[in-house]
């Protein structure tokens, strides 16, 4: 199972000896340096609670008091991969989970990162919904080779084979004479050893042994966000801190020239303005200043830019034509032409902004001798900030000491480096702590989108109702981001022809949470939903007939309907929907119950069923709870969600004119069910999100005759389309 | 700049500030009480809700000048150990995920049970609309809230 295999020889596993009190186990770690744990003179470098070097890599750490530190290496930005990690090393260790800590780990890449799949070391970036299937092996290994120092060093101040000892949480116990001893107790005895050997598979423990993975219920970071204690990078404050704020182009590309400089500087309590590529950066005193004095500033911008005339509605109308371009495979040309019947449908989407709660900030420090620098950052990317302010400094990334603080909110946005380098730039600039503070607007008009697209499906069924060819082309700005999703693995469909066509519009993209995922599954669901409707075929049994050689995949579609009683027409005025996709190795499905308002154009969603299979679940009602969050951030975007480009800037400014699903606009019902598997864990984070679109899309095809086609379903386009 | 006095949490508080500068960044910077966020600026999303004598108000729109003489409570003044019955009911309910919108959450949701100590759904729904969760984690806010509503 898993990827167990391809570690060995990559894995050189170290114990390290008793150091301040503690214990570190240096397990899981494939690559250690040989002086990582100690100086030149061979002298241990100072860790534990107090820690915040470098230099330091841990997993684990075991205190006299019997408290066992874990440490995480994800970005935990509401997902809940820190509690999950550490639930999965707490697992093999058989740790009492009353007595863990769990500590953000150094952005230490060679230490603390993974390849992707899990394979090897990689990248500290948390995106994809990766975390927990990447880390999962590793991290049980890691907990059962600190399992085993235990139980050796158990073995030998007992005086007995190791094989007579178990252990239960937080204690080695000797069943024969009776004898047991806390784990704590044996943090005192450990003696060093060069190597620990892999533990093998059949030596972890068994699923069904599991007492934390599967069952375990809170999550670590919940208290502390409910009595604000939580520290996120906004919250950090350092001394002689100045702040900062950066009046960044309206258009993508366009260069600053400021016009009143000297009446700016003049301003009391201004400390610098810095001028950046792409706006001017205001430096003072107090936040407030920065904020007041941020309007103030004249600023001329440069012409010439990709987006000067960009105009974002405009652009659709040029979609077709692109997409309308032929492609070379004959076969799929040859299918869509041989088959009975053939479909041919274009759905849109506009651009999405990622509105995460925490605006961009971030705090860099550059030392007055230009040698090393800090940082204090909520990040999806811990490893390549630090490398980005190195860059800007002119230092080695190992000079930068790099605080990881909680993030409020992330999906995507927040795996770039764009304004950690900013902040750098500054930094550099005043040789002082600099905390570079976007303000939403800043965060809204530079901010970077998930792409508007257009999605041409096609499609041809033979006479027994197969779909014997597939052509999906997309048309947008945002290239690779417009893929992902755009494939169908778990339909059963020859002659598929899927193409990218992307029109660069100049202006910026990004991963928002699910990707391609959330577009394309709408325009592809919709689409089989067009083509089921047409043969007179019911949604269902239709999706499931592709899926017949998926039966893991139908009992996530057959389940959801279950749940939702399907075959059970809805209330009068109300219809259902259904929906299917997979992310990130993961299986969900939806079913949705709505209403609509004739008045007001207004969609009521009033029930959503969702189930997932992710294999093994960690922390199944932390799954629930990003399905729920998925489905509605999904279905915000659905109903809601648009941001728009005249003349390359952007029209919306703060949630008043982007407007987010709001708590009044939630269903009455949103249940989701976990499959029960025993397969290796797979991404849960961004699973609820692809499904919403076309569940409600079919809903209200279903209820009204109609269509909608271009997300979102605003009151406007809904009324439009009833009328 | 002059010297403000406010009392936060049962204590008084003296800043050098401009009266106009939003109580938000007074409590946050000034007096270090940062479970209070900034998410939008302009009272529209509610992850700065503090009370002022009791009355849910947007710290980030309110001058500070306008909290003299009145009592200021912010989510750290809520309790001495994460256990108002509001704070306990989120945490049963596992409400935050990212967390960043949720000081804001519960101290909505303590002012709506101390007008309605029994608010049904609707009533839920409709007073939390004010505080947005990009996480949306709702259904949950909505059963932590009833959950709340039972216990107290």
């Amino acid at each position: 199972m898993g990827n167990q295999g391809k570690f060995k020889g990559l894995s050189r596993r170290r114990f390290i000896g008793t150091i301040g009190g503690g214990v570190i186990f240096v397990v899981g770690a494939w690559k250690l340096a040989p002086d990582l744990f100690s100086d030149h003179q061979g002298t241990p470098v100072k860790t534990g609670s107090d820690f915040e070097g470098q230099n330091v890599s841990v997993w684990v750490q075991i205190h006299e008091d019997d408290w066992i530190t874990i440490y995480n290496p994800s970005s935990e930005m509401g997902q809940g991969s820190m509690t999950a990690l550490a639930v999965i090393i707490a697992e093999e260790l058989d740790a009492d989970w009353s007595k863990v800590t769990v500590v953000q780990s150094p952005a230490e890449p060679d230490i603390y990162g993974v390849g992707w799949g899990g394979r090897g070391r990689g990248s500290m970036i948390t995106v994809g919904s990766r975390t927990v299937m990447s880390y999962y092996t590793n991290l049980r290994q890691a907990g059962a080779q600190a399992r085993f120092v235990l139980l050796h060093t158990a073995a030998e101040r007992l005086g007995v084979p190791v094989n007579e000892l178990s252990t239960e949480p937080n204690k080695v116990i000797h069943k024969a004479s009776g004898r047991a001893m806390r784990y704590g107790e044996l943090a005192k005895l450990v003696k060093p050893m060069n190597t620990v050997p892999e533990i093998p598979q059949e030596q972890l423990k068994h699923p069904k042994d599991f007492r934390l993975i599967g069952k375990f219920g809170h999550r670590f970071d919940v208290p502390s966000k409910c009595d604000g204690s939580a520290q996120y990078a906004l919250d950090v404050q350092v001394p002689n801190m100045v702040y900062a704020i950066i009046a960044r182009s309206p258009v993508y590309g366009a260069k600053p020239r400021l016009t009143n400089a000297s009446q700016i500087r003049n301003t009391p309590g201004v400390v610098d303005i810095v001028e950046l590529n792409h706006g001017i950066g205001l430096i003072t005193e107090t936040i407030e200043l920065a904020i007041n004095t941020q309007p103030k500033l004249q600023i001329e911008w440069s012409k010439g830019n990709t987006a000067d005339n960009f105009n974002s509605v405009k652009a659709f109308e040029s979609y077709p034509e692109e997409a309308d371009k032929p492609i070379s495979n004959g076969d799929v040309i040859n299918a869509l032409k041989s088959g009975v019947k053939s479909y041919k449908s274009d759905y849109k989407n506009d651009f999405v902004y990622h509105a995460q709660q925490e605006p961009m900030n971030a705090i860099v420090s550059f030392s007055e001798d230009g040698k090393s620098a800090e940082a204090w950052v909520g990040t999806q990317a811990p490893g390549s900030n630090r490398s980005a302010i190195a860059n800007v400094l002119g230092i080695d990334a190992s000079k930068v000491n790099f605080h990881r603080t909680y993030v409020g909110g992330g999906f995507g946005r927040k795996a770039t480096s764009d304004w950690v380098t900013e902040a750098a730039h500054l930094a550099k600039a005043i040789r002082k702590p600099v905390k570079l503070l976007w303000t939403r607007e800043d965060d809204l008009k530079y901010g970077m989108f998930r792409p508007q697209s257009l999605q041409r499906m096609e499609a041809s069924v033979d006479s027994s109702n197969n779909i014997i060819g597939w052509k999906h082309i997309i048309v947008g700005t945002g290239d690779r981001l417009m893929g992902t999703g755009s494939a169908t693995p778990y339909y059963a469909i020859p002659n598929q022809h899927i193409e990218v066509r992307n029109i660069d519009h100049g202006v910026r993209t990004k991963h928002w949470r699910a990707v391609g995922h959330g577009p394309n599954k709408f325009a592809i669901e919709s689409f089989i939903d067009e083509i089921a409707t047409d043969l007179s075929m019911d949604p269902l049994d239709f999706r499931l007939n592709l899926m017949k050689e998926f039966p893991r995949a139908q009992k996530v579609l057959k389940t959801v309907a279950e749940m939702a009683d399907w075959n059970t027409p809805s209330p009068a005025g109300m219809a259902k929907g259904i929906a299917f996709a997979e992310r990130s190795g993961s299986l969900s499905a939806c079913v949705c119950e709505l209403a609509v308002d004739r008045s007001n154009g207004r969609i009521i969603v009033h029930k959503i069923w969702a189930t997932l299979d992710a294999g093994i679940v960690v922390q199944p009602d932390n799954a629930i709870a990003q399905m729920e969050g998925g489905i509605l951030m999904g279905m915000s975007s659905v109903l809601k969600e648009r941001v728009t480009f005249v003349d390359g800037m952007v029209e919306q400014s703060n949630f008043d004119d982007y407007q987010i699903l709001r708590a009044d606009e939630i269903p009455d019902v949103l249940e989701v069910k976990i499959i029960d598997s025993e397969e290796r864990p797979t991404g849960i984070g961004e699973s609820g999100v692809p499904i919403i679109g076309g569940a409600i899309a079919n809903a209200f095809a279903t209820l009204t005759g109609k269509r909608l086609k271009h997300i979102p379903f605003t009151p406007d386009k809904v009324k439009s389309a009833l009328a | 700049m002059r010297s403000v006095t406010i009392n936060v949490n049962g204590q008084r508080k003296t800043v050098n500030v401009d009266p106009m500068t939003p109580v938000l960044w007074v409590l946050r910077v000034y007096l270090g009480l940062t479970g209070t966020k900034y998410g939008c600026g302009k009272a529209i999303c509610g992850s700065c809700t503090i009370h002022l004598n009791g009355t849910p108000i947007r710290a980030c729109v309110t001058p500070v000048s306008a909290c003299i003489g009145g009592e200021i409570t912010t989510i750290e003044g809520l309790s001495e150990n994460c256990d108002h019955p509001v704070q306990k009911a989120w945490i049963e309910a596992q409400v935050p995920q990212c967390g960043y919108c949720q000081s804001g959450q519960i101290m909505s949701a303590v002012s709506l049970l101390r007008n309605n100590a029994n608010p049904n759904r609707e009533e839920i729904k409709s007073y939390m609309s004010g505080n947005l969760c990009r996480c949306a984690a709702y259904m949950r806010i909505i059963k932590a809230v009833e959950i709340a509503a039972k216990e107290s």
